[in-house]
């Protein structure tokens, strides 16, 4: 396939994990925020959202006042790149570039995600339920899912649909370990606490499945070990090294390129480690630098699909 | 003209008919043509509540898919829906069969003389065609010359607009011989009315068109390379912000294409190349949807940021086939349009079976004396421009307009053609809850392969604003689905 679709594919995926992830969190947040007493640092809270996203709050001082501000920064300020309507504009524009890739079917699904957002007013999902309306971004999103595996060839395209979002995934789910792993260990009041540590699995969507591994006993060591190590729930990171890993051992084998080069070995390195590490190695260790690795890792991944696959030089192709 | 005296009932309350204007569906005594007697009646039987939901369940149908075109010079909402009326346009097979007829000799002629003034231009030589009209014409190109192009053809695809004048009879208005676009919406106008008129739809015997993509794809499998069994064949497109890049996706998936853009492909030994994730990959065949001027940046335009460096060259060399070739501009020059029925005479030695409009060439000094004492009859159209811009239309405009027009004509003769201001057929058209009547015309596709094939049918075009003689999707006009009736 063309290299420029692959390219405007993986990030059209990537675009709707990180606007799904961002309506998650916000809605997590808020719903957090209803109860919490006075003693939990609001803005605390808010400025570690930000940076769970790779967001910094510099030239708009007051998104850490209030949650109508942030969320708004968050969700539909056209100023900031990185917000849920800004981020599903670039999906969409992702998908407008390859759609006679795509099914007609995903074409509509993000095609009308789109319009729904463009409706959509701030005043307006707060006055009703803004639970309501990240419901229908997450939705969106996963529909749009649903109907990729139903309505698409497992071609190399569908491939690096899965490589955009599992990416995307596996480093968010990092730095959002990374950024509020302290934040779990301080045991204030017995519920605040246990609140946080709720509120960061289902910022993933990890709460049930956590529970099912153990119990509805919330340890810091326990949830680092579930994000980082589990094998089967689709929200954490080895499982989404894993589909990486997959996805380029198909993209290498359909496309004739062979899996004998850098970038097969930097995806493999990396669900080895997490395959083989210990978890009392991690922890006891230096765990800030470990996800900071694997945040790292995520984008060496990165850039050799792109030196590989998307902008290799003539002589690269011979 | 004077507005008819007979009166309609609901829903054509609103219905006029106009003296010197041919009604597609009423006969001058305001009783329906026999091939519309079947959809008049329908309409009878319908309320306008039915009509209009089935007007909404349709304009849905090309929001959802996104059916859309981008009108140039807008910030905000550049995405328009290209407005879709719901009532068909009836040709009987009679008259298809001498548009059908006219158009293949047409475009026979036309491919005829463009290898003709490309090698030597024997039909200079002869005096048939002027040839400072050819040498001046800007879409005439210096470096096709004794180029040759894949079997001789230089248009595989054309659009070619056709009107219907006051006797029924229809005339050739304009040749579009570069990049002719909206033959998605003639495909997604028919789709769309299967869905809303499903059971009228299937007892009118209506010709299918389904099957253009296929048609184009054979035309475009006749260039390549005779070697080549499976040829790659591309489909290059100036990108999404291009006015007609649905229509590029569309007809990308209807062939199961690679739908490219410049920055896709390279040159590389004078051989054309795509970039794909298995690596470089030979293209032989390019269906290209960008202008000359932007397609090689080494050979025409140096600005231009969406064509292909060195694309000409490997052209020049046989390594790759475009469709259409460079340089076809020049046949679709408004002024080379004049001497069109001269040309088909010419190669063919034939009469033109569908006539032009009489035409003033503004470089001819007793026609433009002519023009420029009559400038508020008639419609002066500049000779390269296509889309409805850079026109005046005599009866509609102001006296400062035509004073500018006036000053541009003395100073630029060649590039301004003059035309009576012709009375487009009208046909009936939903509007606002009522059936008003509308102008219209008709663009025909024509493909010019192995044989000429012309799928029945085309795309009517509608002057949505009332008494507006503009069809163009920039200019406010819609379009609507033409049947093209069995015997």
């Amino acid at each position: 396939m063309l290299s420029r679709v692959a390219d405007s594919l993986y990030w059209l995926s990537r675009y709707l994990e990180r606007a799904e992830h961002t309506a998650r969190m916000l809605d997590v947040h808020l719903n957090l925020g209803l109860d919490q007493s006075q003693g939990m640092s609001v803005r605390e809270n808010r400025e570690r959202l930000m940076m769970s996203m790779w967001q910094t709050a510099a030239g708009s001082n007051n998104v850490l006042d209030d949650d109508y501000r942030l969320t708004d920064y968050l969700t539909f300020d056209t100023n900031n790149p990185k917000s849920i309507v800004m981020v599903i504009a670039a999906a969409r524009e992702n998908a407008r570039q390859v759609r006679e890739q795509i099914s007609s079917e995903m074409w509509m699904q993000i095609n009308r995600l789109y319009l729904d957002m463009k409706c959509a007013t701030m005043p307006e999902i707060w006055e009703h339920q803004p639970h309501e309306f990240f419901r229908m971004v997450r939705e969106g999103s996963h529909l749009f899912q649903g109907i990729t595996d139903a309505t698409m060839n497992r071609d190399e395209g569908w491939q690096f649909i899965q490589l955009g979002r599992y990416i995307e995934r596996a480093a968010s789910i990092a730095r959002l370990l990374d950024v509020n792993f302290n934040a779990l260990l301080i045991d204030n009041e017995a519920g605040g606490t246990y609140l946080q540590r709720i509120g960061l699995l289902k910022s993933v969507t990890s709460f049930e499945a956590y529970c099912k591994v153990y119990h509805a006993d919330m340890q810091p060591n326990w949830i680092v070990e579930f994000l980082l190590f589990n094998a089967d729930f689709p929200h954490t990171i080895r499982f989404c090294i894993k589909q990486v890993c997959q996805a380029l051992e198909d993209i290498a084998v359909k496309s004739g390129r062979g899996t004998n080069n850098r970038l097969q070995r930097v995806a493999g390195r990396l669900q080895s480690s997490l395959s083989f590490d210990l978890v009392d190695d991690v922890l006891s260790g230096d765990l800030h630098r470990y996800l900071f690795d694997i945040q790292h890792q995520c984008d060496l991944i990165h850039m050799a699909l792109y030196e590989t696959y998307i902008t290799y030089t003539i002589e690269a192709s011979a | 003209m004077t507005a008819s005296p007979h009166t309609f009932s609901p829903p054509f309350a609103n219905y006029a008919l106009e003296s010197g204007c041919y009604d597609e569906m009423f006969t001058d005594n305001a009783s329906p043509r026999e091939h519309y007697r079947a959809l008049h009646d329908r309409l009878l039987d319908l309320t306008q509540e039915e009509l209009g939901y089935r007007q909404q369940a349709a304009d849905l149908s090309f929001l959802h898919q996104g059916i859309t075109f981008t009108v140039y010079g807008h910030e905000e909402g550049t995405e328009k829906i290209f407005p879709y009326d719901l009532l068909p346009r009836i040709i009987t097979s009679v008259e298809w069969s001498t548009i059908e007829k006219g158009l293949q000799q047409r475009i026979n002629a036309l491919n005829l003389f463009l290898h003709d003034i490309y090698h030597g231009g024997k039909i200079i030589s002869d005096r048939v065609v002027p040839y400072d009209l050819i040498y001046s014409s800007k879409h005439f190109r210096r470096e096709m010359r004794n180029v040759d192009v894949p079997r001789n053809i230089y248009v595989s695809v054309c659009g070619t607009d056709l009107i219907r004048m006051a006797d029924g009879r229809f005339a050739v208005l304009e040749d579009n011989l570069r990049v002719p676009s909206g033959v998605s919406y003639m495909l997604a106008n028919r789709q769309v009315m299967k869905r809303v008129f499903p059971h009228m739809f299937a007892n009118y015997g209506v010709r299918p068109i389904d099957y253009y993509g296929q048609a184009l794809l054979n035309t475009l499998r006749h260039l390549a390379p005779p070697h080549n069994p499976n040829p790659t064949i591309v489909l290059l497109t100036p990108g999404v912000y291009n006015s007609a890049y649905f229509e590029h996706t569309f007809l990308a998936r209807l062939m199961g294409l690679e739908l490219v853009e410049g920055r896709d492909l390279l040159v590389h030994n004078h051989v054309v190349y795509m970039r794909t994730t298995a690596g470089l990959r030979r293209v032989d065949v390019i269906y290209r949807r960008i202008d000359d001027d932007f397609i090689d940046p080494l050979a025409f335009r140096g600005d231009s940021m969406l064509g292909v460096p060195g694309l000409f060259n490997a052209y020049r060399a046989g390594n790759v086939a475009l469709a259409n070739a460079i340089g076809t501009g020049v046949a679709d020059d408004k002024a080379v349009y004049y001497y069109v029925p001269k040309i088909i005479k010419y190669y063919l030695n034939e009469d033109p079976i569908l006539p032009n409009i009489d035409t003033y060439l503004c470089m001819d000094d007793t026609h433009r004396k002519y023009v420029i004492a009559n400038l508020d009859k008639l419609v002066v159209k500049a000779v390269g421009e296509s889309g409805g811009y850079g026109m005046l239309i005599g009866p509609h405009s102001t006296q400062e307009e035509r004073n500018n027009f006036r000053d541009a004509i003395n100073a630029n003769p060649r590039n301004y053609i003059a035309q009576p201001t012709i009375q487009l057929s009208r046909a009936p058209c939903f509007v606002e809850g009522q059936i008003e009547s509308r102008h219209v015309d008709l663009r025909p596709y024509i493909l010019s392969g192995d044989n000429v094939t012309i799928v029945p049918g085309g795309l009517t075009r509608v002057a949505l604003r009332r008494g507006s003689l503009v069809v163009n999707s920039s200019q406010g006009g819609g379009s609507k689905d033409t049947w093209v009736l069995y015997e």
